[in-house]
């Protein structure tokens, strides 16, 4: 039971199969039988491919990383301890969080070659340990920040995956009216900040919510005022200027920002080892955790295939901010199972890496220490993933019924002051012209 | 000299402004009795805005100012001179030298509430904040869908400075006006300088304020109380018939110290200031126009992709049947402006350029007649 990979579709080679696949098939697609058979065969596809690769590598032992590099002292307090501890309802939930972002994201490769959603779409399948072991530790009124790879960022956080679904599709019941797409997810009632297409660039707007918190601490006198920010980034990301400088303000001024790296070893098609230096005097691995401690922040190293790993180093990194005790740099070892993109032919990984990874995969990781703690029993289990199979199916049918933004949303939201448009010749300001509802006002 | 009459001229015919209303007091002279009209005290334009800074600063506790030695330094134009003392460090933020990141920090906060005053040292650095002044500040906004706002102000001074070289002496208005969702004002005076601070600080909308490198240290007159100016306004320098001339910034006092010259020799040009580089007041421009049906503009930045290149063309396309001249640019040569005095003072429109240009549109016009 314990070697199954989640690649693809549900598939799970239990009793549940037939039906689970049915449901993949019917999920969300209106109508004819033939995309029906489309979609059964997509499944099947990888269904024979799991098999065969499962086959041909011998299932390796997850690897537990824990490295941490840091002077501050281990919050070792019943608490704390009690808090790490994974009960019914945390384990659960983390099963459903994790569940439901597979599946989402598998969701969407579909409806992607079904001509649904375009553009640049980023997959994030293999990876749901870090989001749903950080994110589902955060409080409603903490903020999340990400990259273009925030789909799953978004569900984690609470925005309602038909919000989600239907922005993919660009209509104008998406979270952003359609107007973000994949790469823009923001939701200001759950606290997520975006949504980035140009990695580093959310990484400051981050740091600028955790100044808001410390600010309504010490300037405003709000004693309460103890929000966390966590931004989302990649190994990439970690070349680029404005990381630096976020890890140093945020060191500097004392932030309850945490900085979290998805190391999934590729940057597009450029691997980590070839991009990033050593720290001096390692001689394998360019580790990023390291560069907590030069600017001032603990820095740890997490196997990001295993949730609760995750979750207790979150937990840690979370209180630590809330005390104003300030920034933790967080690497979460991790990988991509598709992809950069839904356009990347994703020709240079190796077999082997792909295969090493799935067989770490962390749904099933999950699964396996719930039913051996006795957290959850298989009926509670069938019953997650009922409900996530019947989220995603209903939010594919939303999304598919929601109209279309209409031409008149083209230039409503430019300005949060409309007067930013300007004085027409008449004297009227622009946003006051006839056609300014309907898009069609001239407005320069 | 020159200068000092036009900006006072300058200053005595901002006709949109209400008059400055002047206090009335017996003043006693040693041996005599003299009833003399008190001034209303000239501050410098550093002064009025700090003033505007402090007054903003105290009337709303979410509005904060971050930049390189803005604090204990007392910013390097003196803007933000003492106020760390009164606000303490963290509402006026040093911050390391990382424009990309604080700019970046300061769109987050103004996405999660606060209201930040983000200063460049000079315009010139914020070409390294350009990622998050394009993406972030003008964008976010829009998609986002209308969830979040950015009421950011970013402001600093910029323009050709006095042997300052070229990466100290840019124009950066040019470079931000095709971001959407940004306002571009530049102020000239005193008075409009504290006043559109204040507007600019109130906004929601992200507004890149622009202020000369020159113009710190002119005086000139604030308006009494609360006054805030309208940041889609342009302002009527001088009121004329013979041509409309489009300024802002410091080549408002250039051009009034060539309508010295012109008057002599008997024109009457129109000065306007257009203030809101984007969007143009095309209420003022238009009404101009139709009067004077000449149209002559007078800007810092370069010739290409310049704000007189944007507002010629919307003269044409809209006003074409008004003009019984074609719309004629005056602007910055397309050189980075070079260290010797000579050089520099040629890459600059200069006034004696101004009084040619007017001549040769106007008499080129009568002579048609």
């Amino acid at each position: 039971m314990g070697k199954h990979a989640y690649i693809g579709c549900v598939q799970d080679l239990s009793r549940h199969r037939r039906v689970r696949d049915q449901r993949c098939v019917s999920a969300g697609v209106n109508s004819s039988p033939a995309q029906g058979a489309m979609a059964s065969a997509f499944a099947r596809t990888q269904n024979g491919r799991v098999a065969s690769s499962r086959a041909a590598q011998p299932c390796r032992a997850p690897l537990r990383v824990r490295a941490v590099a840091t002077t501050a002292k281990k919050d070792s307090s019943s608490a704390a301890a009690s808090k790490a501890k994974l009960t019914p309802e945390v384990a659960k939930d983390l099963y459903y969080d994790m569940l439901l972002g597979r599946e989402f994201e598998e969701m969407c490769a579909q409806m992607y070659y079904r001509g649904k959603m375009f553009g640049f779409v980023h997959l994030y399948s293999g990876q749901e340990a870090v989001s749903s072991g950080i994110i589902r530790a955060l409080r409603p009124d903490d903020y999340v920040c990400s990259t273009y790879r925030d789909h799953v960022h978004a569900l984690s956080k609470g925005v309602p995956a038909r919000e989600v679904m239907a922005e993919l599709f660009g209509k104008k019941t998406g979270c952003c009216r359609g107007q973000g797409g994949s790469m823009h997810m923001f939701s200001a009632k759950h606290g997520v900040l975006g949504g980035y297409a140009f990695i580093g660039e959310g990484i400051p707007i981050g740091v600028g919510a955790a100044f808001k918190s410390a600010y309504k601490r010490r300037v405003l006198g709000d004693e309460s005022s103890d929000s966390v920010t966590c931004s989302f980034f990649g190994d990439g990301t970690c070349n680029v200027g404005q990381f630096y400088e976020s890890l140093n303000m945020a060191a500097l001024y004392k932030l309850p920002h945490i900085f979290v790296v998805e190391n999934n070893l590729w940057a597009i098609g450029m691997s980590h080892m070839r991009s990033t230096s050593h720290t001096l005097g390692d001689a394998d691995f360019p580790y990023i955790y390291k560069k907590g401690p030069a600017f001032g922040m603990p820095g740890v190293r997490v196997d990001g295939m295993d949730v609760m790993k995750v979750r207790e180093v979150a937990l840690e990194a979370i209180e630590r901010a809330r005390r104003g005790d300030g920034p933790t740099l967080i690497e979460a070892e991790t990988y991509r199972f598709r992809g950069h993109s839904l356009a990347d032919p994703d020709e240079l990984r190796s077999k082997e890496e792909k295969a090493a990874y799935a067989a770490r995969d962390p749904i099933p990781q999950l699964k396996r220490v719930m039913l051996e703690q006795g957290l959850a029993t298989e009926d509670d289990i069938k019953a997650i993933h009922d409900r996530v199979a019947a989220e995603v199916e209903d939010s594919v049918k939303f999304a598919d019924e929601s109209p279309k933004p209409e031409k008149g949303q083209l230039l409503e939201n430019v300005f949060a002051d409309p007067r930013g448009f300007g004085i027409a010749a008449d004297g009227r300001y622009r946003y006051e012209l006839p056609g300014f509802t309907s898009g069609t006002a001239a407005v320069s | 000299m020159a200068l000092q009459t036009s900006i006072a001229r300058c200053n005595a015919r901002v006709g949109r402004a209400p008059a400055a209303r002047v206090a009335v007091k017996p003043q006693y002279v040693r041996g005599a009795a003299q009833v003399v009209a008190a001034k209303k005290k000239e501050i410098m334009m550093w002064e009025a805005l700090r003033e505007a800074t402090d007054e903003e600063m105290e009337r709303d506790p979410t509005v904060c100012v971050m930049g390189e030695d803005v604090g204990h330094y007392g910013g390097s134009y003196k803007v933000t001179y003492d106020l760390y003392k009164k606000y303490g460090d963290m509402r006026v933020l040093d911050t390391p030298i990382c424009e990309n990141g604080f700019m970046g920090m300061g769109i987050g906060a103004a996405m999660t509430g606060l209201r930040p005053i983000v200063e460049g040292m000079n315009m010139g650095f914020l070409l390294l904040a350009f990622n998050q002044i394009s993406n972030n500040c003008g964008m976010l906004h829009y998609t986002s869908g209308g969830q979040f706002k950015v009421p950011v102000v970013i402001r600093g001074p910029g323009g050709v400075g006095r042997q300052l070289g070229a990466e100290h002496s840019q124009r950066l208005e040019s470079y931000f006006q095709s971001i959407p969702g940004v306002q571009l004002v530049a102020v000239s005076t005193v008075a409009n300088a504290k006043a559109l601070l204040k507007s600019a600080i109130r906004s929601d909308n992200p507004i890149i304020f622009f202020e000369h490198v020159l113009l710190y240290n002119i005086k000139g007159e604030t308006h009494d109380g609360d006054y805030c100016q309208s940041l889609e306004r342009a302002e009527m320098v001088r009121e004329g018939t013979d041509v409309s001339i489009f300024t802002y910034s410091r080549m408002r006092y250039v051009v009034m110290q060539a309508v010295a010259e012109l008057e002599k020799k008997g024109y009457n040009p129109e000065v306007i200031d257009l203030i809101s580089l984007k969007p143009f007041d095309m209420e003022t421009i238009s009404k101009s126009i139709k009067k004077t049906r000449k149209a002559l503009i007078v800007e810092e930045c370069m010739k290409t992709g310049g704000i007189g290149a944007s507002l010629s063309a919307v003269i044409n396309e809209s006003l074409f049947d008004e003009l019984d001249h074609q719309v004629m640019r005056l602007s910055s040569q397309d050189v980075p402006t070079a260290y010797a005095y000579e050089l520099e003072a040629a890459t600059i429109v200069q006034p004696n350029q101004v009084v040619e240009a007017v001549e040769k549109m106007c008499s080129k016009v009568a002579a048609a007649v």
